[in-house]
């Protein structure tokens, strides 16, 4: 497999990492991620993360839990072998409420689970780098990814002055568990004016 | 541009001791990395006992038949059915906190949402006990489920509500135990990068499905906790209306009552919270994190105590009114006779259920009672047995005497198999805490860390200097940068 080099950096405040985050986007270069011990609210958007589709994805799970039931449910009372429960309708649908809304929520939740599992790539036994183990104590670890072009020297360079602790040069050999963000990531665009590519 | 997000001074801070970021993690990995304690082995070892006599219990009672509990001809459903409202009812606090709170935005959780989901997941599964044992012949256990059978299929009937329990139960086990351990993954990984010995990092390694801490990642942790939490908040509304719906839907006198749903869920928020009090006066002391499950998180919850108990005194209220204002016989009689009259073999219960759960919370109106752990612990004994015995009155004193004298029981008490059975599922309950709280962190890491800026110790000082603040300039240091 290929190795990728990145150069990383260590943030110890957010509001360090902000501007930082912004900065570096705007000089052009490719964040690969920004590693965070927890969820920092606005980091994704100002790293021009599109927004996730997972809720979408809940809505048809939970759609198909319902359909699932009302359909089963159906079938087997009224089509398969109905039965006269104390002289009640076969399709006896309000009793059915409790059942299809358990169907939803299972199928709704369950899917969704494994949904981001799947998307983050997340398993037992999974091993994945990030970097830096601070990364998922107190601090917030940045990498930008380096092409055969970037100088990496001024990478570390501008890093530092950004705010960077620590600051290094890291291969990695690429695939599956170093993430797929290059779908997701979509190009920093300053409004007044094209940036000045750096590499 | 900075992250401190302006809240108001007259919010307690939740974090108290003003941490910072690694010291959070320290605090709340020691008790995880530490050795256990004597005191810990010690809880364990009797949990295990106990657990030990369960497990005996059910044998025989797996051996020799349901008659091996003292139920009789119309006793049918005791001290079993009894446990399993309990239990379930417990666990409702656990989702409450963790979902209901989550959508209210409600900082405090954080403290305590991690232990009380926890909790939620062992009430379940020991509620879930109850009526499988219960069916006797264990072994044809599922038969409750829809599946293809050799009996033409025979399908189960989706119009029975105790069909609906099964359906409840198993969803609400499954969607908070994956509510529960999403939100540990992001804690485990920092266990993982933290260990030393080879054997935690092997374990944390596994626990943590190789989490990173990506902000995409994060991004998707939020989104799915969100709808989790929205899809939890009518779940848990809904798995104690169906357990309602078991008695509700009956036409036995003193369950035929359409305002259970309502007074179940608040039963069961009730009960759950004083089990969460239970455990959280004693964790916090016991693994001394008196920092982040501070006294604020304490006096929150016994105002929801207080809160949910006077809901239930209503109900309690209501439900006597209507007994007598309906003007069945009937019912007046299941009322007035088998749980009012105090010299009714039974009367004894519905009393002790009024004072420990109507009476007895109202002492919470009081803010230094609110804050002192000794009264905290001690009420929430008193209301877990006051749940206990709700439970038991609407079960045992309806059915013992009903429409036909002649076919009225005997004085019904439990055998030494049916309360060993009750507490074999305390022993079972306290394992899985004690171990829990050995190998996981019960705060949840990353959400503290989320809200320490804005309500710990430390930075809520610094509000006061926003509070000077012009609106407009606080909008350009503090606002939420989204995107160039």
């Amino acid at each position: 497999m290929a190795v990728k080099k990145f150069v990383t950096g260590n943030f110890y405040d957010e509001a360090v990492l902000f501007p930082a985050v912004k900065k570096v986007r705007r000089a052009g270069y490719k964040i690969h991620d920004v590693f965070t011990p927890f969820p920092i609210h606005g980091l994704d958007t100002a790293m021009g993360l599109r927004d996730t589709s997972l809720h979408t994805a809940g809505f048809v799970y939970g759609i198909t839990g319902t359909a699932t039931a009302v359909g089963f449910i159906t079938w087997a009372l009224t089509r398969d072998w109905p039965i006269n429960f104390g002289g009640k309708p076969f399709f006896a649908l309000p009793a059915w409420i409790p059942i299809c809304f358990e169907l939803t929520v299972l199928f709704a939740a369950v899917g969704m689970v494994l949904t981001f599992c799947y998307l983050c790539q997340l398993a037992p036994f999974v091993k994945k780098d990030h970097f830096n183990p601070r990364s998922t104590d107190d601090t917030f670890v940045m990498a930008l990814e380096c092409t055969d072009k970037t100088n990496e020297s001024e990478a570390m360079n501008f890093l530092q002055s950004l705010g960077a602790v620590e600051v290094q040069v890291q291969y990695k050999e690429t695939g599956w568990w170093l993430g797929r963000y290059d779908k997701d990531t979509k190009r920093f665009e300053k409004k007044e004016q094209a940036p000045e590519a750096v590499h | 541009m900075g992250l401190l997000r302006y809240e108001s001074q007259a919010r307690p801070p939740l974090v108290d001791g003003n941490k910072d970021y690694h010291q959070v993690t320290e605090d709340i990995c020691r008790p995880v990395e530490a050795r256990p304690s004597k005191l810990w082995w010690i809880g364990f070892l009797v949990s295990v006992a106990l657990l030990a006599f369960g497990i005996l219990s059910v044998t025989m009672e797996v051996m020799y038949g349901v008659g091996q509990w003292n139920l009789n001809k119309t006793v049918g459903w005791g001290w079993d059915i009894t446990n399993f409202v309990w239990w379930v009812g417990i666990g409702h606090a656990g989702t409450l906190i963790s979902a209901i709170l989550l959508l209210f935005r409600q900082g405090w959780r954080t403290g305590v949402n991690r232990a009380a989901e926890a909790m939620t997941i062992f009430a379940v599964m020991c509620a879930g006990q109850f009526p499988i044992w219960h069916m006797g012949r264990v072994w044809d256990a599922f038969f409750v489920l829809p599946y293809p059978n050799t009996r033409g299929p025979l399908w189960v009937n989706f119009n029975s509500p105790l069909l609906w329990d099964v359906f409840a139960i198993s969803t609400y086990f499954t969607v908070s135990l994956l509510f529960w351990y999403s939100g540990l993954i992001p804690d485990l990984a920092t266990l993982r990068d933290r260990a030393k010995q080879k054997w935690r990092k092997a374990f944390y390694g596994v626990a943590a499905f190789g989490w990173t801490g990506s902000t995409k990642h994060w991004q998707r942790h939020e989104a799915l906790s969100l709808v989790l939490a929205g899809l939890s908040t009518p779940l848990v509304l809904s798995v104690h209306t169906i357990v309602s719906f078991d008695f509700a839907t009956s036409v036995v006198p003193g369950w035929h009552t359409t305002i259970f749903p309502p007074y179940f869920v608040a039963g069961a928020i009730f009960s759950g919270f004083a089990m969460v009090q239970t455990l959280l006066v004693v964790t916090r002391k016991v693994l001394g994190l008196e920092e982040y499950i501070t006294i604020e998180h304490i006096d929150v919850m016994n105002k929801v105590i207080v809160l949910t108990g006077s809901i239930v005194g209503i109900a309690y209220l209501t439900e006597l009114f209507i007994s007598w204002y309906g003007a069945n016989e009937y019912e007046n009689f299941a009322f007035m006779e088998n749980r009012v009259n105090i010299n009714s073999p039974y009367g004894w219960s519905y009393f002790i259920m009024m004072g420990c759960n109507v009476l007895s919370p109202q002492i919470f109106w009081i803010r230094k009672m609110r804050r002192n752990l000794l009264v905290t612990f001690f009420m929430s004994i008193l209301v877990n047995i006051g749940m206990w015995f709700e439970r038991f009155v609407i079960i045992v004193t309806s059915i013992y005497r009903d429409y036909l004298p002649s076919a009225w029981s005997t004085y019904y008490t439990p055998t030494i198999w049916e309360v060993g059975f009750y507490l074999g599922t305390f022993g079972l309950f306290f394992t899985c805490y004690f171990l829990f709280s050995k190998f996981f962190p019960v705060i949840a890491l990353a959400e503290i860390k989320h809200i320490l800026k804005r309500s710990g110790d430390g930075f809520k000082e610094k509000m006061d200097e926003i509070e000077q603040e012009s609106a407009s300039e606080f909008g350009e240091k503090h606002g939420h940068d989204h995107g160039a």
